[in-house]
């Protein structure tokens, strides 16, 4: 691609003009990888640089809850607070129970963001290892890798869930560990079709012949020269099914099948609320918010990859 | 294409087959007794434990059990359920529903998605792209079920607008507010396809001829840059079809509509296995149908698709 947009402007009638680049070019220039370009371009971006920050401030929420808030979420927990209105201490009020909304919000995301984490490195290793070795090896491999991840796919991911959540050893171990399990046991066919593609798009590529010719065993090939060029739908892809993995997370807790009653999180705080929805909305509303914030800063920070990586947004800045 | 149309449909077999399997497997043959997870900790009578287990074949051995099950659902003979209802009755009665429920959302989604990342795609950069972009990220990271709480209390309860709860009469118009939160979910997802398309298309050869011999207005755009635009909304929108059954389950129970969704709900937390196979197969059926009606579309929607080889 490169070599065929430089030659558009070298190529001149030699006799009118002198053969010089039409746009001023740097020859010297030392060529930027896929990656560093995106990375020059991510860091002018609004969007990435909005995005990031609000991810690096929920990693220190995560880390260090106690900067934000000095009230115990389960503790001093009175009924006769029990959805009262804010008072100074207690910024958001009370929940049903007496127990401090603000407080069991920054608690919380722990929970939250755990799920999300662990569901979305479940995904990337079904799903990197299916798609990787169901596009280089094709054949039988491919036919039987495919028609698994449609089985998968036609599983809708909260259905699917819904069975495997009341099976008895998921029951009765309900655990962070669980809930992420299912969901990454569930979930990963996407990851799977978009690592198939690219792998089938770098494999025909000068390089892996190179690679192959020069004696690198077919394994090693995949794994040192396919792989880590096809990266990049992956990367743009693990932050927006991580969103997704935390709303499906709550909605799993909320219909009381996610996370157990003892973890704090943002789903068992929006269903604990529910029945309060019509006389104290904002008890459901705050965790709410908490999420949707969470999830916005992941999908905004994939979009912003996804203009980065996207080769089309990268011809078009070329040529301006 | 009738040679397509087969080779499809021969190849949707393996995928109804693994998924039944799948989640019949998980029902019946992991650990548990299905028979002891419906009484609790009530004891029947011997004669009535003895009369299920053999009516669902729980004492065969899981292959048998399977096939019995299959046949049964491929001659729709479905049986009772565990309290004796017979499920295909019930299906017959709550199926409607929620198709009803799943077309408005779909109808909701693809007429407000495709408007909107229509305009916005042709006046891409525009004050109104940029807004639309901004309030569909903010759609997408809300949750369905807090959406569905925020309309129920916001136009059910204050306004008034809509009934707050469906109940046992469900007929389209008492299903607007749980479709339109059903649908609002995607919504955000139909209008960003569309808008990435159309910016595509805006500049493809055959729109430029289109434009050069002097086309404009609406035939150039609709005809010329949105059909051209409409085959990954498609896509996605039957892809879709999936999500909108897993949001059904929850936006049934919030607005206490008598569909599927609730049911299956249901028959999971009292532990009905077969209910919850017949309704999860019946479910992937519609998807996997869904899924084959849309690359049929492909053809009519841009005529350079042949389907034989």
């Amino acid at each position: 691609m490169t070599s065929d947009h430089d030659a558009q402007h070298f190529v001149a009638p030699r006799e009118e003009i002198p053969l010089l680049p039409a746009d001023p070019l740097n020859v010297e220039a030392t060529h930027r990888s896929l990656w560093a370009d995106a990375w020059w371009k991510l860091r002018r971006r609004p969007l990435f640089i909005i995005s990031s920050l609000m991810i690096l401030m929920i990693i220190v929420v995560v880390l260090f809850p106690g900067l934000f808030t000095q009230t115990p979420p389960n503790e001093n927990c009175h009924l006769a607070n029990s959805a009262g209105p804010p008072v100074p201490g207690h910024p958001l009020g009370f929940t049903f129970q007496g127990c401090d909304v603000y407080s069991r919000i920054i608690h919380g995301t722990q929970a939250s963001v755990a799920v999300g984490l662990l569901s979305v490195s479940g995904v990337l290793v079904i799903g990197v290892t299916f798609g990787a070795v169901s596009g280089y090896y094709g054949g039988w491999i491919d036919a039987v890798l495919a028609r698994l991840s449609d089985i998968f796919f036609a599983l809708p991911l909260v259905l699917g869930a819904l069975v495997v959540a009341q099976l008895p050893p998921v029951r009765e171990n309900k655990s962070v560990w669980t809930v992420a399990l299912v969901i990454s046991l569930l979930g990963w066919p996407q990851m799977a079709r978009i690592t198939r593609g690219a792998v089938l798009e770098v494999s025909n590529a000068e390089f892996v012949t190179a690679a192959k010719s020069l004696g690198v065993s077919k394994f090693g090939t995949l794994a040192r020269h396919v792989l880590p060029n096809c990266m990049a739908p992956v990367v743009v892809l693990a932050p927006l099914e991580l969103g997704t993995f935390i709303v499906t997370e709550a909605t799993l807790s909320f219909l009381g099948i996610g996370l157990p009653q003892s973890v704090m999180s943002w789903g068992q705080d929006i269903a604990a609320a529910q029945h309060l929805v019509r006389t104290d909305p904002m008890i459901l509303i705050y965790p709410a918010v908490a999420l949707s914030i969470t999830v916005l800063s992941f999908i905004m920070l994939g979009d912003a990859l996804r203009d980065a990586f996207h080769p089309n947004s990268r011809r078009r800045s070329r040529k301006r | 294409m009738i040679r397509y149309l087969l080779r499809r449909l021969l190849q949707t077999i393996p995928v109804l087959i693994g998924t039944t399997l799948l989640v019949y497997y998980m029902v019946f043959a992991l650990p548990g007794d299905p028979i002891a997870a419906l009484f609790r900790d009530k004891q029947p009578p011997q004669s009535v434990i003895d009369d299920l287990r053999n009516q669902y074949h729980l004492d065969e051995p899981f292959w048998i059990q399977y096939g019995a099950f299959l046949v049964n659902l491929l001659t729709l003979n479905l049986g009772n359920d565990f309290t004796q209802q017979p499920v295909a009755s019930t299906l017959a009665r709550i199926f409607p529903v929620t198709a009803m429920l799943a077309v408005e959302a779909l109808i909701i989604q693809a007429v407000f998605g495709v408007t909107f990342g229509l305009i916005a795609g042709l006046r891409r950069g525009r004050v109104f792209d940029s807004t639309v972009l901004v309030v569909s990220l903010i759609v997408i990271a809300i949750p369905t079920f807090v959406l569905g709480f925020v309309f129920q209390l916001v136009f059910g309860v204050r306004l008034g607008w809509a009934k707050p709860t469906v109940g046992a009469n469900a007929d389209w118009a008492a299903l607007v507010l749980p479709a339109t939160v059903l649908g609002l979910a995607s919504f955000a997802y139909v209008l960003r396809l569309t808008r990435a398309s159309v910016i595509e298309n805006k500049k493809a050869d055959y729109v430029l001829t289109a434009s050069a011999k002097g086309l404009s207005g609406p035939r150039l755009v609709l005809t010329h840059i949105l059909r051209n635009s409409m085959i990954p909304v498609v896509t996605y929108l039957g892809a879709n079809l999936g999500s909108l059954m897993g949001g059904a389950v929850v936006i049934e129970g919030i607005f206490n509509v008598p569909g599927v969704g609730n049911k299956l709900y249901q028959a999971v937390l009292r532990g009905e296995g077969p209910t919850v196979v017949i309704i999860v197969s019946v479910l992937v059926l519609v998807f996997v149908v869904a899924n084959l009606l849309v690359d049929l579309l492909y053809a009519w929607l841009d005529p350079r698709i042949r389907y034989d080889k």
